[in-house]
């Protein structure tokens, strides 16, 4: 049987209005996708600025794991264990364009 | 770097040191073709340390703040300082310097102040900033 880990996701300004200004919230899952539906069931709304219907994470939106970006491995299927660290940082981006 | 020693100004100012403004403006030419990016970190609006950031985006018309480097002065170096992102900017190096519809559509950071840097006139650079919240453009007096 599976225990969910205990897991810190650290949250960026822009969507601290949604975690009462709280900028660190324990949360548990086995993996990245289960934090997130723990972090949208405990702060509606900021569960749909994060991923897509798909349930893949939005073009311009980041999330680290103890500082390694999940794009560079299992996206939202990266395993988690108890006392990981879940960063969560849109992108800051834009420019002249075409 | 200047500390604030003067009133915070009212929201729709922002204070933007001689010092700052002329890091940006040196930041864009240096990194022209490309455009450059970067924050400003402060306390209750007013500046205290500007961050130059690698740009991660392809081409010479967008930027990208390597996520990495944001993540870590989100969570880490800003919080250590008691500081917070109060402006970001980036440049136009041969537009005007206001928002394009790419930055209003990747305007994620409502809070912070948007700092345009111009170089389509080399021989005055422009940097005028601006509010972007809910695809709204308002734009902010910079004072020195």
């Amino acid at each position: 049987m599976q225990t969910d880990a205990a897991i810190t996701v650290l949250v960026p300004t822009p969507l601290r209005r949604f975690t009462g200004g709280e900028s660190k919230v324990m949360l548990t899952g086995s993996n990245v996708a289960e934090v997130l539906d723990a972090l949208d069931a405990a702060h509606p709304g900021i569960g749909e600025r994060l991923r897509d219907d798909t349930g893949q994470l939005r073009r311009f939106v980041n999330v680290f794991v103890n500082g390694q970006n999940v794009r560079d491995g299992d996206g939202v299927d990266t395993r988690l264990s108890a006392g990981d660290e879940v960063g969560i940082i849109p992108a800051m981006a834009g420019g002249a364009g075409v | 770097m200047k500390s604030g020693g003067s009133p915070t100004p009212p929201a729709d100012v922002f204070r933007l040191p001689d010092e700052m403004r002329s890091a940006i403006v040196d930041h864009a030419v240096r990194d022209a073709p490309r455009e450059c990016c970067g924050i400003i970190a402060g306390r209750d609006g007013v500046p205290l340390q500007l961050y130059e950031t690698r740009n991660v985006a392809a081409g010479n018309r967008f930027y990208e703040i390597d996520p990495a480097q944001l993540i870590d002065l989100e969570f880490r170096e800003l919080p250590a300082q008691g500081t917070e992102i109060v402006a970001i900017y980036h440049s136009h190096p041969e537009s005007q310097a206001y928002p394009s519809a790419t930055d209003v559509e990747l305007a994620f950071w409502p809070d912070a102040v948007f700092l345009i840097c111009s170089l389509a006139r080399r021989d005055r650079p422009e940097i005028r900033g601006f509010r972007i919240r809910d695809a709204a453009i308002h734009e902010v007096t910079l004072s020195p």
